[in-house]
């Protein structure tokens, strides 16, 4: 069984994209649990592959790959778990704020969340405080992620958390932002409860705020 | 081919302390090395700076045109700092950038018409950027309508159809290279510009896959690009680009620009 999970973690790592199925089917078929095929298998993996992109051993494209490998083999999983036993790791809304228009870096991030466990609701990009709002209220997430890539746009970002903090949403929520122009100093002076400089970070904070 | 030198820009960490130190220096360099390497436009760049941008970027205006005798491309997207930049200018701009979306359009045209600026114009919308060849297009007419609506001539309009990593987006670069040649074909007229760094974003070599991809931009018809004139592979690939497509007669500007020892 462990050698069938090693195969499984090392096929995502090495981002064999047309093996994963098979090797998941394989594994499904010997009998092992599906949560134990995630949890040991795919999201392990996934955090080998974040730590190897922080360590810059690997490129985005090879990142992107590891989490497309990853989806793969959770999709063949996933029709098998009960509802109770859905290992997530906790719900994430994600989304670009109002007048930008950039999602390619917030995608990234996203996929990388779902590699990790997370369950990801994107909101898309250029969002209007009202949507966020309403969003917020809706879907009750434990994380907020707002992510801007032009400087003009920062502001509004410093806008959304403040009122999202006025309408006392964040009681229950943490707000990580992320996007080229953002910093640590900006994030800490708009009164974010986290910086993520890049996908992987993003992965280690989310986990972090969610008390892991 | 026009070349719009963009290493004067806030987001590179030596031009940002230079800026904030007031080391005019590095600044003149800058605007020095580019003009000597070829550049048709000094593209100037304060937007690091949230709620300071115009005041630094007077700054930065200031001592460029004291520097050199070259126009210069004012790259902001808020129609406040352009406004409060273009009386300063010696001679008529470039503005970098318009969009379809109002806020980013409206202001600007006026001014682009006053100052008889040539305008890149990106084309990207209230409902997000173009990322087919065919929403690349439309979004090229439209803009050039806008334009011509508002007085300016389609002769001032570079049109940017943008271009995504092909790390993340594989296709986006021949959508746009495929946007770069229809709207040639299809708004006679017309410019196209290309920047060049985006669509290496996430891999090793950047470099390489920039030129790569300006060598093929230019084969479809691109007539403009921001780049880094002093990167001598960058600009050697493209002058040889302009020899092979029969844009350099008998090669003269290729000679020249390796006997100035410009191109590697």
């Amino acid at each position: 069984m462990k050698e069938l999970l090693n195969t499984i973690k090392e096929a995502v790592i090495n981002r064999k994209r047309k093996e994963i199925e098979g090797l998941v089917d394989d594994a499904i078929e010997a009998g092992i649990e599906p949560g134990l095929i995630i949890n040991e298998g795919l999201i392990a993996a996934m955090d080998v592959v974040g730590a190897q992109f922080s360590a810059d051993d690997i490129f985005v494209p090879e990142m992107l790959a590891s989490a497309l490998t990853m989806k793969l083999g959770l999709a063949k999983v996933k029709p098998l778990l009960t509802s109770e036993d859905q290992p997530s790791r906790g719900t994430i809304l994600m989304g670009t704020v109002r007048g930008d228009m950039h999602d390619i870096g917030k995608n990234i991030v996203n996929m990388m969340l779902e590699g990790a466990g997370f369950t990801v609701v994107d909101l898309g990009v250029d969002l209007t405080l009202e949507q966020l709002l309403e969003e917020i209220e809706n879907l009750k997430p434990d994380i907020l992620g707002l992510s801007a890539l032009l400087t003009i746009t920062l502001p509004e970002m410093e806008r959304a958390v403040q009122e999202i903090g006025d309408k006392g949403l964040r009681k229950n929520m943490k707000i990580m932002v992320g996007g080229a122009p953002v910093s640590k100093t900006f994030a800490k002076e708009i009164g974010a409860d986290g910086h993520g400089a890049d996908a992987a970070e993003a992965v280690a904070l989310a986990k972090r705020l969610m008390g892991e | 081919m026009l070349i719009i030198a963009e290493r004067i820009n806030s987001s590179r960490k030596a031009i940002a302390e230079s800026v904030l130190s007031g080391d005019a220096d590095v600044i003149r360099h800058e605007a020095k090395i580019q003009a000597h390497a070829g550049a048709d436009y000094i593209d100037v760049n304060a937007g690091a700076f949230i709620k300071e941008e115009l005041a630094r970027l007077k700054w930065i205006v200031e001592v460029v045109q004291d520097a050199v005798s070259l126009p210069l491309c004012i790259d902001s997207p808020d129609a406040k700092v352009i406004d409060g930049i273009l009386p300063l200018l010696e001679k008529p701009p470039m503005i970098n950038s318009i969009t379809l979306e109002p806020s980013r359009l409206e202001p600007i045209l006026p001014l682009a018409v006053k100052y008889k600026a040539k305008v890149i114009a990106l084309c990207q919308s209230s409902k997000g950027m173009a990322e087919t060849a065919d929403q690349k297009v439309r979004m090229a007419h439209e803009l050039v309508e806008k334009a011509e609506q508002a007085g300016l001539p389609r002769d001032l309009l570079h049109v940017d159809p943008l271009v995504y990593p092909v790390a993340t987006s594989p296709l986006s670069a021949v959508a746009a290279l495929e946007a770069i040649e229809r709207i040639k074909k299809e708004i006679p007229g017309v410019h196209t510009i290309c920047g060049l760094t985006n669509v290496s974003y996430g891999v090793p070599e950047r470099k390489l896959i920039n030129r790569t991809f300006l060598v093929a931009a230019i084969v479809r018809g691109l007539d403009s690009a921001i780049l880094d004139p002093t990167d001598k592979k960058l600009f050697g690939s493209m002058k040889a680009a302009l020899a092979v497509m029969g844009e350099d007669e008998y090669c003269l500007e290729f000679i020249e620009a390796y006997r100035a020892e410009r191109i590697a």
